[in-house]
Order: structure tokens, then C-alpha cells, then sequence
């Protein structure tokens, strides 16, 4: 029996969607067998993101509206034999869907894999409560801002209200340099006022919008830093200890100058 | 170039990172608390209504939140007073 984790963050653009993939594919690298849900109805783009936008035949609401199973939905993705893709309706609205179909839907698929990932729309309407409803455990995505800290404390509160606690959190678009310079918040800074646990921190990089353009996945990038982020996240969602990343890049003008005049 | 200055002075209080901590702290006492801005602007507009009948206060600079530390949460006034009134002069009076 698979656990169903689900994606949220209340704000929109803060990388749900990415963060999706790249776990999904991360955990599938390994053996996992994994099952994406995008809950995002009306706005659908996991698809996209995971380069599997030419092969949609069925849908989620297809599937909860009893028009197919959701064997017949699931696409298989092209990298990973045991990466597979329930993608969210796009001609229709998030009310097609309801808590109780989704608690049902999850219910089913989860005999079937190891891990289901749920890709959550932004809000805390209908499509939050559809993404919530059969899920175990929750992964909130914030990014170093104050909208987005801000949001994903009011998350965390709605989450625990529908008996999700503990949810986890990923800080996105982290930007080591200026929380040096004293210009972003820091991770201890937003641990600090969450009171929440860390599940991973992945800097900024630009290899991610390189790779979603492509419509791959930068956890299969073995040398980018946001590739290794993501690959911590999936081994620590298997439960093994990995210790914090030191993302303390050494690209700053005076590290450079240091080590142009051979001081290190 | 001010901001340049200002770190090489070490005045990292002002950094955006420790202001955006500071407004994050204080919005999310409010969200938590349940306190819309429409109970704070009441809250407010009575506050200098009573204050008023004792001393002449600055009704612009008054300012009314909601600060916390680890256990509670506390309503804090900040409210300028301009002038004392010697005798209480209810406006019903």
C-alpha cells in the first residue's frame, strides 16, 4: 500500500509543479513505483513539465466521472518504466471534481504504487481540498519571500484543521548570496517562524527552467545543484538520513579574487 | 549606495532580509490571531473616541497591532499625545 504525499504551498509560482516532477522522477529513478496526480483541473501542466503533453488520451475528471479506469488514464512516462501520469482535465472546472472522488481515486491507485504524488493547484478552494482529501502526507513548498512564508503558514494551519500534521516543507529558489548580503531571508529565518520540519532546500538555478523547457526533469541533471537538492528530497522521503546540502556557493567576487591570488 | 554604506557600518537591522523577517512576524501574528484589519480600524477609531475625552492625542501617527512573543499575544497602542486636558470633557456633556 503506497503513500499518497501531496504538493501544496497556497501560492501560486513558487514551483509546486516542478517540485512534483522531480520528486516523482527522483523516486522512480529509484525504483519506486510512482504515480502523479495533477490536481490542477482547468489549468493542467505537469504534463508540460514532464515533456508527456503529446500523449494525453483520458483524464482525471474522465476517470471520477466513471467514463474510464484509471489504468486506462495513466501515461506512461518515456524515461522511467515505472513513472506513470494521471493528467488533470483541461476543458473543465475544479468543481467537477469533489473531495470525496478524489479520497475514493487515491484510495484505488495506491494499491497499485509506492509513492502517489499529488500536484496541488495554488488557492485554498475546491482544488486544495480535492488535493488534500486522500492524502497521508503533505509536502509544502514556500520560496524566500514574505508572500510566500506567509502563505504556506496559512497551509500548514489548513492542513493540520484536515488532520494532515507534520507536513514537511521545501524551500525553493533559495539565493545563498544575498542572504549573505543580508538581502533574503534566511532558512533558519523561515524554520524559525513556520515552526515547521525541513525537508529539503533547493537554490536557485538556472538548469531548471533549461530542463522544463526541454520538458525533463533536473533531478536527472547529476551536475546541477538543484538536481542534487531534489535527489536529497526523494532519499529523505525514503526515510533515509541525509544531512542539509551546504549551498554556501563560493561564485562571489571575492571568493573568486581569493582564489585567483591563490589564497585557497 | 546608501545601502552600501550601511553594511559596511554594520547596520545589518536594516537589511531587506531581517525587514521582510520583521513583516512576516507581524503579518502572521494577525493571520493566526483571526484579526481582520476592518476590527483593528474599529478597534482604532473607538480607541481615540476614549483617549480623546483626556488629552489631545496625534490621530495620524496612532498606531494599533498586534505583536507576540513565544506564549502570547499582546495589543500594542502607540498613541502620541500632543497635549494633557486638565478637566475631563465628555463629548455628551
Amino acid at each position: 500500500m503506497g503513500e499518497v504525499i501531496v504538493i501544496t504551498s497556497g501560492k501560486g509560482g513558487v514551483g509546486k509543479t516542478t517540485t512534483s516532477a522531480n520528486l516523482g522522477a527522483g523516486l522512480a529513478s529509484l525504483g519506486n513505483r510512482v504515480c502523479l496526480i495533477d490536481a490542477d483541473i482547468g489549468l493542467r501542466n505537469l504534463d508540460v513539465v514532464m515533456g508527456l503533453e503529446n500523449r494525453i488520451v483520458y483524464d482525471l475528471v474522465d476517470v471520477t466521472g466513471g467514463n474510464c479506469s484509471f489504468r486506462k488514464a495513466l501515461i506512461k512516462d518515456k524515461r522511467f518504466e515505472n513513472l506513470f501520469l494521471l493528467p488533470a482535465a483541461q476543458t473543465k472546472d475544479k468543481t467537477a471534481v469533489n473531495p470525496d472522488q478524489m479520497r475514493a481515486l487515491t484510495e484505488e491507485i495506491k494499491g497499485d504504487f509506492d509513492y502517489v504524488i499529488v500536484d496541488c493547484p495554488a488557492g485554498i478552494e475546491q482544488g486544495f481540498r480535492n488535493a488534500i482529501a486522500g492524502a497521508n502526507q503533505a509536502i509544502v513548498v514556500t520560496t524566500p519571500e514574505v508572500s510566500a512564508v506567509r502563505d504556506a503558514d496559512r497551509i500548514i494551519g489548513l492542513l493540520e484543521k484536515e488532520d494532515l500534521r507534520e507536513p514537511k516543507l521545501v524551500v525553493n529558489r533559495m539565493r545563498y548570496q544575498m542572504v549573505k548580503h543580508g538581502d533574503m531571508m534566511s532558512i533558519d529565518d523561515i524554520i524559525e517562524i513556520l515552526a515547521v520540519d525541513l525537508i529539503g532546500v533547493v537554490p536557485e538555478d538556472e538548469q531548471v527552467v533549461v530542463s522544463t523547457n526541454r520538458g525533463e526533469m533536473v533531478v536527472m541533471n547529476d551536475s546541477s545543484r538543484s538536481g542534487q537538492a531534489y535527489r536529497n528530497i526523494v532519499r529523505r522521503i525514503r526515510g533515509e538520513e541525509v544531512p542539509m546540502m551546504n549551498l554556501d556557493d563560493e561564485s562571489g567576487f571575492f571568493s573568486k579574487l581569493r582564489r585567483m591570488i591563490g589564497l585557497k | 549606495m546608501l545601502e552600501f554604506i550601511n553594511r559596511i557600518f554594520g547596520r545589518e537591522n536594516h537589511s531587506s532580509r531581517n525587514v521582510a523577517k520583521e513583516r512576516l512576524r507581524l503579518v502572521l501574528v494577525h493571520d493566526r490571531a483571526g484579526v481582520s484589519p476592518e476590527l483593528l480600524q474599529t478597534l482604532r477609531i473607538e480607541l481615540i473616541q476614549v483617549i480623546s475625552n483626556y488629552m489631545e492625542i496625534d490621530e495620524n501617527a496612532l498606531e494599533v497591532s498586534l505583536d507576540s512573543n513565544e506564549s502570547q499575544v499582546a495589543l500594542v497602542a502607540n498613541i502620541p499625545v500632543k497635549k494633557m486636558k486638565r478637566t475631563m470633557q465628555t463629548e455628551t456633556a
